[in-house]
């Protein structure tokens, strides 16, 4: 059975007040296509986990100008003003996370681990309200996993069976994505028959894949823009 | 002398830290214009977003965006070099797999306990991996200008910032001077302008000590 489904369908599996992880580093491995199609699904209160919030009206921005989120969680939201704005209005609740963190947090949720002891961040801000344990003699703080109900995540090509390969630093925090929510949706940029792709070079295989969807975006000048 | 020339300043003498071999970790800013002044040295620089062994950056028909630093500036692949994904990546920081991290600070006290991610009262909604490399890296150097923008000392006795973590700094390198962090506090080891180390001092907010002898008196 095929996996590919039409952008329009993405509605279908989101519902109101779902959380949602998001895969992309700066603009690069975002899933453009289905975060457009996101910004007109009409469905709220959403909170939305990526490393940040896009750019100002680009990417995840773009959730901003169209209502669908209630609360972001990331790492890095200083690169888009309006992210910061929203929060400063309180019409958006932020969760900052530690990059390494996050990737972890998101890892482990996938991986059916219950949480880990990390230094990163044992003695400041981000510690308060955790567990605090010495372990070999140093620092650590106790971080929880995090699931999402959809992933929406971008590689660059795909088989139909859902076998992922991923354009250069575009896997970032797409293939820890792909692990860790009930429903996967994948943008790619082609699609092939089993059999195209060698297992010497897939990276996320196809049994965390749910549904393809085809990106709308072309490559120009080594950027995506719209078609 | 110029700001520029102050940032190249400190990037030069930076880059005289680094060895054959070394796999570093480059933060935003002044740590970005060190790939300039290696030479011939076998750096293997290592970027959060995903690459092992990043290279110059590329011609312009030849940008990709999908592949970048941690900056979010295009560049090239160097020989040799891997991709991975943010998993992998933050396991080479945390794991203590990374030799050196170079970055910027808000504050830096004395024993070398870095700040350099939120600024009380400001909106604090940017940490990225700053956290995690004070935390993993096996070695520090904090790359700063001497004084803020509004004339405060990034060197001080003890942090009013937030503090990134547990993590310390080795060394931290200004336009003034290279200062070595031990448990006894700071050392001025290297002057590198010509103000005196009495005028130093002052601009400073934490005591230092010095050898004379040692000094170079740029």
């Amino acid at each position: 059975m095929s996996k590919v489904i039409n952008r329009t369908k993405l509605k279908d599996h989101i519902n109101d007040g779902d959380v949602l992880l998001v895969g992309g580093f700066g603009m690069s491995g975002t899933p453009l296509t289905l975060i457009d199609e996101l910004s007109v699904s009409g469905r709220k209160d959403l909170t939305v986990v990526s490393n940040n919030l896009g750019e100002a009206g680009k990417g995840l921005g773009i959730l901003l100008h169209s209502g669908n989120l209630k609360k972001a969680v990331g790492s890095y939201f200083t690169s888009n003003r309006e992210a910061v704005n929203a929060w400063s209005k309180g019409d958006l609740e932020i969760e900052l996370v530690p990059q390494g963190t996050l990737a972890e947090r998101v890892r482990i949720g996938g991986a059916g681990i219950g949480g880990f002891y990390t230094k990163t961040g044992a003695g400041t801000k981000i510690a308060e309200g955790k567990e605090e344990r010495v372990i070999d003699g140093e620092n650590y703080i106790l971080e929880s996993p995090i699931k999402g109900d959809v992933s929406l995540i971008k590689a660059l090509k795909a088989d139909t069976k859902g076998n992922l390969i991923y354009d250069h630093t575009a896997r970032n925090f797409n293939v820890v994505m792909a692990t860790a929510s009930k429903t996967v949706i994948a943008e790619v940029d082609e699609i092939v028959e089993v059999g195209d792709l060698k297992p010497t070079e897939v990276v996320t295989p196809h049994l965390y894949v749910d549904y393809l969807v085809m990106n709308d975006y072309e490559k120009v000048g080594g950027k995506y823009v719209a078609k | 002398m110029l700001q520029n020339e102050k940032r190249i300043k400190i990037a030069k003498r930076i880059a005289q830290e680094l060895s054959d071999g070394d796999t570093v970790n480059l933060g935003v800013g002044i740590p970005t214009l060190i790939p300039d002044y290696l030479g011939d040295k076998d750096i293997i620089l290592h970027s959060e977003n995903g690459l092992l062994g990043v290279g110059p950056t590329p011609s312009e028909e030849d940008i990709n965006m999908d592949l970048m630093n941690a900056s979010k500036q295009p560049v090239t692949m160097a020989n040799g070099a891997s991709l991975f994904d943010s998993s992998d990546s933050f396991v080479m920081i945390r794991g203590g797999h990374i030799d050196l991290a170079i970055m910027g600070a808000l504050q830096i006290d004395q024993f070398g306990e870095i700040a350099n991610w939120a600024i009380p009262g400001k909106d604090i909604l940017g940490v990225g991996g700053a956290m995690d490399l004070v935390a993993g890296a096996n070695r520090i150097i904090i790359a700063s200008m001497h004084q803020a923008k509004d004339e405060t000392p990034k060197l001080v006795d003890k942090l009013s910032f937030p503090s990134s973590g547990y993590g310390k700094a080795d060394m931290l390198v200004t336009e003034h001077g290279v200062f070595k962090f031990t448990e006894n506090g700071t050392e001025l080891i290297e002057q590198l302008s010509d103000i005196s180390v009495q005028e130093l001092q002052e601009i400073t907010g934490a005591k230092f000590s010095y050898k004379n002898e040692a000094l170079y008196q740029g």
